[in-house]
């Protein structure tokens, strides 16, 4: 079920607004005009938009105004793009990050 | 070129802009955020008039405002870099670089972080990022929610997120810690918040609010704080509940908690797990302040304004040629405060162009700032006007130097 406010009982009913389709890690979600990446996909009840880059462990957003990077993504092959601060475009996609080798760390993840 | 550019489109960026714009002075903006509108953008609350404070709508009229007086304001844009070349500013941006003889630094306040185990979970995340999700986006961040971190804004927000259908289970306390220092005390919460119980619906609370002026009798309150909470504001608060840890594997699935003793202290054999799909984390705001620190102006650590702030003096003018501080860069207020500063920077650079006509028109944006200082129903904290008389004697010991 989508989590939009569709209905506030201050700030009013949203507007008609156009729909977008956009990827995420290769599967299609919809989105609305003026929505974020965080947010179309929060709607979408995804909360996991990488995980780290060391230890594997999910993340989500943090901070949700661009202070904290906690949501960077890649976006058309452009990566650390904050997805709180990047509103979704048609065709648009999106993947998140995994988790990167650490070939000098003692013990590490040397593959 | 512009004659001012300005960093921040919120409330004190875009009321210095269309002060100065009115005044003749061509003006830029560039702002981070896709929209303009700042941390106006998820403010909603009633007043103590009934009347709602919609600050999507104050965000539009000012936005509106500024463009029909030629402002240029360009969102998405990050400035990295602030330098002094020859005469003027130069900042460095994602879109290039600009200069100007005059720069606003306008940046407002950032959340201060409280690291709680298991905060890195999906489905964890700053108060204000809550609020931006709901009132902006409009999308619910989770079903049932903990707080963690009890003020004044996390109150507010709280209540913003039941308003929009989003269930708050608690509010409730960090765990102690070097970080949380105060945000972990009950008794100094207990202080913090009588401030603002002349605010409460709750005639009982009001009430009360007065009977506990005495130090004895807030420890009373404390000692003998119920268990099951208050409704303050219609808000589950918990003074004597500290979260633990937040638990969950892939994203939240609850808070472990405790019942503390007054000063904090966990009390053996109280603990609880809170079933949540979210967490909110309350720490307070502070001024955000790298810009102006990065463009190498002189500041001053005053608690009482929320952190350290560049020195500038009642005219919103650093001790830097042409570098000007408005909004809460300058102390943590209420946005109708950073409007006011915003609208005194504004006239103050059209003063240093010698465009400003009316040099009454600048004394009279500066009367207004205390004014509104004075009338604000929120007092952020108890110090404000002594912190701000501090940081005016210093940036005037700094010029006199």
């Amino acid at each position: 079920m989508s989590q939009r406010i569709f209905h506030h009982p201050v700030l009013g009913s949203m507007e008609e607004r156009t729909a977008l389709q956009f990827q995420f890690n290769g599967a299609v979600y919809t989105a609305y005009e003026g929505e974020t990446i965080a947010g179309a996909l929060l709607a979408a009840g995804v909360r996991t938009l990488r995980v780290h880059e060391e230890t594997g462990a999910p993340r989500g957003i943090y901070c949700n105004i661009g202070h904290c990077y906690e949501c960077r993504v890649h976006v058309d092959g452009i990566p650390t793009v904050r997805a709180c601060m990047t509103l979704v475009t048609e065709g648009m996609c999106v993947t998140a990050g995994s988790v990167l080798p650490t070939p000098l760390k003692k013990g590490g993840h040397a593959k | 070129m512009n004659d001012v550019l300005v960093i921040g489109a919120g409330p004190a960026g875009l009321s210095a802009a269309i002060a100065a714009a009115r005044q003749g002075l061509s003006v830029k903006i560039v702002d981070e955020f896709y929209r303009p509108g700042g941390r106006l953008l998820g403010q909603l609350h009633e007043e103590p008039d009934g009347v709602w404070w919609n600050g999507l709508a104050e965000a539009a009229r000012l936005d509106q405002e500024a463009r029909a007086l030629g402002v240029n304001i360009s969102c998405g844009v990050s400035v990295y870099d602030i330098a002094r070349c020859d005469d003027r500013w130069r900042i460095s941006t994602t879109e290039g670089e600009w200069e100007s003889s005059l720069l606003l630094i306008a940046t407002g306040a950032s959340e201060a972080a409280v690291p709680v185990p298991g905060w890195t979970l999906p489905g964890v995340m700053s108060i204000g990022a809550a609020q931006v999700m709901t009132n902006v986006q409009r999308v619910r961040v989770g079903k049932k929610g903990v707080v963690i971190g009890v003020n004044i804004l996390s109150v507010a927000i709280a209540r913003e997120l039941q308003l929009a259908g989003v269930h708050v289970e608690q509010l409730i306390l960090p765990p102690l810690s070097e970080v949380s220092g105060k945000a972990g005390r009950p008794h100094e919460i207990m202080r913090s918040l009588l401030r603002v119980a002349h605010l409460a619906p709750s005639p009982v609370i009001r009430l009360g609010s007065k009977l506990m002026g005495s130090a004895w009798m807030q420890r009373l309150a404390v000692a003998f704080f119920p268990s099951k909470g208050v409704r303050m504001w219609d808000m589950p608060i918990h003074l004597r509940t500290a979260a633990l840890e937040i638990v969950g594997t892939s994203q939240v699935e609850g808070v472990r908690t405790a019942r503390v003793t007054p000063e904090g202290l966990p009390i053996p054999g109280t603990e609880q797990l809170i079933p949540a799909d979210f967490v909110c984390i309350a720490g307070g705001l502070s001024p955000l302040a790298e810009l102006a620190a990065i463009a190498g102006c002189p500041f001053a650590y005053v608690p009482a304004l929320g952190g350290h702030v560049p020195l500038h003096d009642e005219y919103m003018k650093t001790p830097l040629p042409g570098l000007y501080v408005a909004g809460n860069i300058t102390g943590i207020e209420s946005a109708k405060v950073a409007m006011s500063q915003g609208t005194v920077a504004g006239l103050s650079m059209a003063q240093a162009s010698g465009l400003l006509a009316d040099d009454s028109l600048l004394s009279q944006a500066q009367l207004q700032v205390k004014r509104v200082r004075q009338n604000a129903t929120i007092q952020f904290h108890p110090d404000i006007a002594a912190g701000r008389e501090l940081v005016g004697q210093m940036a005037a010991a700094w010029t006199a130097r």
